[in-house]
């Protein structure tokens, strides 16, 4: 769905209950990113900013499940 | 001194009858990691803590006050027109048993609301990280919540008060730094 979404591939065993899910998603919100805000960032307009919930674009941190979004598998492999 | 202003602050719908969503929203009513936990901590820390965010403190609480207003909006939504036989199929004749269709501050386990959910330590550093924590514990409620929740009308309410735990979260890390006192000194944080 986008950089805010990590996944990993978590260990399964022979003798699990239930069918193992390949890939665990969790999410990274920009909060972890951006640092001491600078200021004169770009702003949403106003309408849009009370619909989305911040001001800021570099806040904004948009969420889908992620067992009913298209790419169930997660967001990309986290390669860091 | 409060203002009351007879709106919520965003609009509130859920477009299907399902009690059962009722059940998991009351976890952000009265839960641990709920609105009235998140306000009470806030309004709570606020007297020990330097001036320079005293004001973030306060601002942050009344806005879990009116996010704790939508959350009992949405439940109430839910609940009010259930019948018995819904209330059964959502799992909430527990609820309904003890409060009847009225709210209460309970977890989505039932479990009454405690004080002992809020920490308030009394030093600046202890008390920002343990909000930072709450706000993203918040946000991965309402994460779960989404999960479970197929009403996109619900939803689109629940992602604009996750979005603003994100932006709470910012706010609280900026107020850690401005303690640090060395926010100007151009470092990468």
């Amino acid at each position: 769905m986008s950089e805010h979404r990590k996944s990993w591939k978590p260990v399964a065993g022979k003798n699990d209950p239930c069918p193992p899910l390949k890939s665990k998603t969790y999410e990274t919100p920009p909060n972890l990113y951006l640092g001491f805000q600078e200021p004169g960032l770009k702003q949403y307009k106003p309408a849009e900013a009370l619909k989305k919930g911040t001001l800021w674009p570099a806040l904004f941190g948009p969420y889908e499940s992620p067992f009913r979004s298209a790419d169930s598998a997660g967001g990309k492999e986290d390669s860091r | 001194m409060f203002v009351y202003e007879k709106k919520l602050l965003y609009p509130v719908k859920a477009s299907s009858c399902n009690p059962k969503l009722a059940k998991y929203l009351i976890e952000q009513y009265g839960g641990s990691d709920g609105e009235l936990a998140a306000a009470l901590r806030y309004m709570n820390q606020r007297y020990a803590i330097p001036d320079k965010v005293i004001g973030l403190l306060t601002d942050i609480a009344m806005e879990e006050f009116s996010h704790l207003e939508m959350i009992a909006a949405m439940v109430f939504k839910l609940t009010k027109d259930a019948t018995p036989d819904q209330i059964k199929e959502a799992g909430l004749e527990a609820h309904y048993v003890n409060h009847g269709s009225g709210l209460y501050y309970e977890n989505a386990g039932g479990v009454p609301f405690n004080a002992s959910y809020i920490a308030g330590k009394g030093d600046p550093i202890a008390d920002l990280f343990e909000d930072i924590a709450a706000e993203e514990k918040a946000r991965a409620t309402y994460q779960y919540i989404i999960d479970l929740s197929d009403d996109p009308d619900l939803n689109d309410g629940l992602k604009f008060l996750r979005e603003r735990e994100i932006v709470h979260g910012q706010r609280f890390r900026e107020a850690v730094e401005l303690l640090k006192e060395d926010y100007g000194a151009k470092k990468v944080f």
